[in-house]
C-alpha cells in the first residue's frame, strides 16, 4: 500500500459504515491520509453497493455508482461479524485503532458486543463516534433512519414548494446525509486534539436528525416569535423581487436572478432593454415589486426564454445583477469553477474502470486533500490488513479465511 | 483543549455556521462587525417582527455562544487594533468579497507571513480564485449552480428552492471542519494555512446520485415532485403521502435493508386488515427496486397509501416506533418543540435574551460528548456587546475606548 501522507497520517479508523453519512464522515478523514478500514460482509453489502446506477446497467456490488461515488481513499474489509470467529479478530482491530465509527441503527454494534464500554476494555483512550439517525439512545432509538425521512422529520419540506401544492422532497433525496458528517468530523478532531494532549478517550453520539434541525433553526425562531407555522412560498424572497427560476431557451434550461437592491433592479431593467421599467409605478421599490411579482416574472420570463441560462448569467452578472444557471449534473460536472475545485476526481476504478469519485468539499493550502486510491471492492484489502496491518500470520489469515471469517 | 483557542469571526451571513460550531466546540468566538452592526443584521426576519439590529432571527440562530465587538478596518486606526486582534487570535473566519482584505492591506498573505500558526478561513460564494470569484450572489443563485436546485420541484414545473437560505450553512459547516483539519496539522507542525471555501463546492458536494447518473447513463436526473427516480430502471417511486393530518414521508426501499422495514410495515398493516394478498406474498428479501415494475409498485402503493390516509402522523409514528418502520411525518415548528425523542434527549434549552424581556427556545447541542460539554450557554451577541471587556483585554483604557467611539472606529 502506498504511504499516505497528510494531516492524518498514522491515525487509524475502524469504522462500521453504512449508507452515505458513513463514507462522507470518514472522508473527510480518509482524503486527508488516515487509515479507514471499512468493515463490510458480503453476506449484507451496504445498501449503496446494491442501488443504481450500476456500470453497464449491471447490477453487483462492485459496480454501483452511488457507493463508488462516495468512497474514496477508504479501505474495505470483509468480515462475517455473525461467524463466530470474526469476535477474536474484531478486538484485534479495536485494540489497534483510534476511533472506532459507526452509523448502524443503534442496537447492531451492542449485539455484537461493541458498546463504548467493552471498546474502552480493549482499548482505554479509544474515541467512538456515533452517527445514527436519532441518537443512540432515546425513544426513537430502534426506528430504522434514511435521509428521505429525516428531511420531513427535521421540518424542510416546510420550506419546500408552493403555496397551494403540497409539500416537497428535497430533490436531492436523502439531503439531511451531508449535515451530520461536518458536524461528526469537525468534533472528532476536537476529540482527538484532547487525546492527543490528555490521552482519554470519549463517545461521541450525533443524532441526524438533531444536527439536521440547525439548517431550518431561523424557521423555528419564527415560529416562535410569531407562532405561525411556516408557508410554503416557491420561489419568492420576502427580500428581493426578481427572485426566481426563469425558463430559458433549451429543454428544461433554466436560470435563477435575484434584484435586491435599487441599483440591480436599474441594472436589470438596462440588461433586459427595459430601462423605462425602473420608473414603472408598478415596480419602483421592493414593496412594489414584491406586490406585483406575477405580472413582473412575466416580464423576467419573457425576456430570459430567448437565451441560454448561461448567457442570462453572463449578461446579468456582467452588469451586477446576481444570477446563475439553474445546473444540472452535466453543468454540474462540467462548470469552469467547479472544475478548479478539486471537487471530482477522475480515477481508475478495478471494475467499473474510468470513473469519476468524490473529492473535497473545502481547500486547504498547505495541505490539500488527496485522491489516494478508488473506492475499494468488497472485501479488496482484507489479506492486507490482516497480515500487514495487524501482524496476523498467513498460516492464521489463511485459517480464518477458509472458515469463512472474511466474508 | 479548544477553549484556549480564539477566532476572530468577521463573516456575515455566508459564513456564521463556521464559528457557531467552533464555539459549540469550546473555542472563544468573537465577532468583529462595523460600528452599527453587520449589515446581515438589518435582514429579517426579526424578534416579534419589529426589525432591530439586535432582533434578527438569523444573526440569533448562529451566533450563539459567540462574543461580539464593533470594529471599523477601513480606518488607519481600525485597521492596527485589528493587527493587535489578529496577533492574539488563533483563527480568522471572513467572508469579504475576494481581494478585499488585501486591499485593506489585512489580507491573509501578509499575516500568514508574520503569524505562521494562524489559520484563516474565506467563505465566499464560489472561492477565491476562479472565473465565478467576482460574481453576485444569493442563495437561490449558488444553489443552482451547484445541481441541487434543478432536482427540486414537480416534473412539469420549475426548479423549486428551499426557501430559508442553505448554501451558507453548507460552506459554514465546511468551514469548520477545514478549521479543524487546519488546527489538527497546526498542532503537529506549528504551521497555519489558508481554509479557502466556496458556497458552490459546498452545497455540491451531496447531490445523491446525480453526477454518476449522469456519467454511468447519460441521464440526467430530473425533478419528481412527490417522487423519487434514480432508484429504479422503470418506475418513479412516491415519497410524500397524504395522512389524516398532515403529510408522511415514506420509501420503498430494495435489499435486505428495505426488506426488514416493509415487512414490518405490512404486518402493521395486517394488523389492521389492510395488507394485500398480494403483499403479504411478496418476496421481500429479494425485492429489487432496480428492476421492479410499475405494476408491481402500484399493488404496493395504492393499500400503503390508503393505510396512512387513515391515521394522523403521531399514530403513524408511535406505531413506526414501536415496529422499526422507517417512515418520516412531516414535523411543524411546533411538532419539532414537542417532539418525544427530542424532549428525551434535553434536546431544547432556554436561552435568555434579557434585551428582549423573555427567553427563546433553542437547540441545546449538536454535538454530544461523554466528557465534554458542547451545551449553548448564551445568546448571539448584541452590537458592541463585548468591546469593554475584549479591548481592555488588548490594553485599552475607558479613554481609548472614548475617543475610539467617538471616532466611530468601534
Amino acid at each position: 500500500m502506498e504511504k499516505r501522507e497528510g494531516v492524518f497520517s498514522g491515525l487509524k479508523i475502524l469504522a462500521f459504515a453504512w449508507a452515505v453519512v458513513g463514507p462522507l464522515t470518514m472522508k473527510f478523514f480518509a482524503d486527508h491520509g488516515a487509515t479507514v478500514i471499512r468493515v463490510e460482509t458480503s453476506h449484507r453489502p451496504c445498501t449503496m453497493r446494491s442501488s443504481a446506477p450500476y456500470k453497464d446497467n449491471q447490477p453487483g456490488v462492485n459496480r454501483g455508482g452511488y457507493f463508488t461515488y462516495y468512497n474514496a481513499n477508504i479501505l474495505s474489509l470483509a468480515l462475517n461479524m455473525n461467524h463466530p470467529g470474526a469476535a477474536a479478530v474484531v478486538r484485534r482491530l479495536v485494540t489497534w485503532s483510534d476511533v472506532f465509527f459507526e452509523n448502524y441503527t443503534p442496537g447492531v454494534i451492542e449485539r455484537w458486543g461493541l458498546d463504548y464500554e467493552s471498546l474502552k476494555k480493549l482499548r482505554p483512550d479509544i474515541i467512538m463516534l456515533r452517527q445514527s439517525g436519532y441518537g443512540s439512545w432515546g425513544p426513537y432509538k430502534n426506528l430504522p433512519a434514511f435521509g428521505m425521512v429525516l428531511v420531513p422529520i427535521a421540518g424542510l419540506p416546510n420550506f419546500i414548494g408552493w403555496p397551494s401544492k403540497e409539500p416537497l422532497p428535497v430533490g436531492v433525496s436523502a439531503y439531511t446525509d451531508c449535515i451530520s458528517p461536518r458536524f461528526a468530523a469537525a468534533a472528532l478532531i476536537a476529540a482527538l486534539d484532547h487525546r492527543n494532549k490528555t490521552g482519554e478517550g470519549q463517545l461521541l453520539d450525533l443524532s441526524q436528525f438533531e444536527t439536521a434541525i440547525s439548517f431550518i433553526l431561523p424557521g423555528l425562531l419564527e415560529y416562535e416569535s410569531t407562532g405561525k407555522e411556516p408557508e410554503r412560498i416557491g420561489n419568492s424572497s420576502p427580500h428581493a423581487a426578481p427572485h426566481g427560476v426563469y425558463r430559458c431557451q433549451g429543454d428544461d434550461r433554466w436560470c435563477t436572478i435575484t434584484v435586491s437592491t435599487a441599483e440591480e433592479w436599474r441594472a436589470f431593467c438596462d440588461v433586459i432593454g427595459k430601462p423605462g421599467l425602473v420608473k414603472d409605478p408598478r415596480f419602483s421599490t421592493l414593496e412594489k415589486r414584491r406586490e406585483n411579482e406575477a405580472e413582473l416574472n412575466k416580464i423576467v420570463g419573457a425576456w430570459t426564454v430567448d437565451f441560454s441560462p448561461e448567457e442570462v448569467m453572463a449578461r446579468l452578472q456582467k452588469a451586477g445583477v446576481p444570477s446563475g444557471v439553474v445546473s444540472n449534473a452535466a453543468d454540474v460536472l462540467h462548470d469552469p469553477q467547479l472544475r478548479q475545485r478539486n471537487i471530482f476526481w477522475p480515477m481508475q476504478h478495478a471494475e467499473m474502470g474510468d470513473f469519476t469519485h468524490l473529492g473535497e468539499s473545502f481547500q486547504l493550502s498547505e495541505t490539500p486533500a488527496q485522491p489516494y486510491s478508488p473506492a475499494p471492492l468488497l472485501g479488496e484489502h482484507t489479506e492486507q490488513i490482516m497480515t500487514e496491518m495487524l501482524g496476523m500470520s498467513d498460516e492464521e489469515f489463511v485459517t480464518l479465511m477458509r472458515e469463512g471469517v472474511f466474508e | 483543549m479548544l477553549n484556549r483557542l480564539r477566532a476572530l469571526d468577521l463573516t456575515d451571513d455566508k459564513g456564521f455556521l463556521c464559528g457557531k460550531i467552533l464555539a459549540d466546540l469550546g473555542v472563544n468566538v468573537i465577532k468583529v462587525e462595523k460600528p452599527g452592526g453587520d449589515p446581515s443584521r438589518a435582514i429579517g426576519p426579526f424578534w416579534g417582527g419589529v426589525p432591530g439590529p439586535d432582533r434578527n432571527l438569523y444573526w440569533f440562530a448562529y451566533n450563539s455562544d459567540k462574543k461580539g465587538i464593533t470594529l471599523d478596518i477601513e480606518k488607519p486606526r481600525g485597521r492596527r487594533i485589528f493587527e493587535k486582534l489578529v496577533a492574539a487570535a488563533d483563527f480568522v473566519l471572513e467572508s469579504y468579497p475576494p481581494g478585499y482584505l488585501d486591499k485593506l492591506g489585512l489580507g491573509y498573505d501578509r499575516f500568514h507571513g508574520i503569524y505562521k500558526k494562524l489559520i484563516w478561513a474565506s467563505i465566499t460564494p464560489f472561492g477565491a480564485g476562479g472565473p465565478y470569484r467576482h460574481f453576485k450572489d444569493s442563495d437561490i443563485v449558488v444553489m443552482g449552480l451547484s445541481g441541487t436546485l434543478y432536482q427540486t420541484g414537480e416534473a412539469d414545473g420549475p426548479p423549486v428552492h428551499i426557501s430559508l437560505p442553505q448554501a451558507c450553512l453548507h460552506a459554514g459547516a465546511d468551514a469548520a471542519v477545514g478549521c479543524m483539519v487546519a488546527y489538527y496539522h497546526r498542532e503537529t507542525t506549528g504551521l497555519g494555512q489558508r481554509v479557502d471555501v466556496s458556497m458552490q463546492q459546498s452545497a455540491a458536494w451531496f447531490q445523491a446520485n446525480a453526477i454518476p447518473s449522469y456519467e454511468l447513463n447519460g441521464s440526467i436526473l430530473k425533478r419528481a415532485g412527490a417522487f423519487r427516480t434514480g432508484v429504479s430502471s422503470q418506475v418513479a417511486q412516491r415519497q410524500v403521502w397524504p395522512c389524516r393530518d398532515g403529510y408522511i414521508f415514506f420509501n420503498v426501499i430494495g435489499g435486505r435493508t428495505g426488506a426488514k422495514t416493509l415487512s414490518a410495515l405490512i404486518a402493521w398493516m395486517d394488523e389492521e386488515r389492510m395488507a394485500t394478498d398480494f403483499m403479504l406474498h411478496l418476496d421481500w428479501d429479494n425485492f429489487d427496486m432496480f428492476t421492479v415494475t410499475g405494476d408491481v409498485m402500484d399493488r404496493i402503493s395504492g393499500p400503503v397509501g390508503e393505510f396512512f390516509r387513515r391515521y394522523t402522523r403521531k399514530e403513524l409514528l408511535a406505531g413506526a416506533v414501536r415496529r422499526g418502520v422507517s417512515i418520516g411525518p412531516l414535523s411543524g415548528m411546533q411538532d419539532l418543540l414537542d417532539d418525544e425523542c427530542l424532549n428525551a434527549r434535553s434536546y431544547w434549552t432556554q436561552i435568555e435574551h434579557p434585551e428582549l424581556g423573555t427567553s427563546i427556545t433553542y437547540p441545546k447541542e449538536y454535538i454530544r460528548s461523554s466528557l465534554m460539554d458542547y451545551s449553548t450557554r448564551s445568546p448571539a451577541p448584541l452590537v458592541g456587546e463585548h468591546n469593554e471587556e475584549i479591548y481592555k483585554e488588548l490594553g485599552f483604557t475607558n479613554k481609548d475606548l472614548q475617543s475610539l467611539k467617538k471616532e466611530a472606529i468601534i
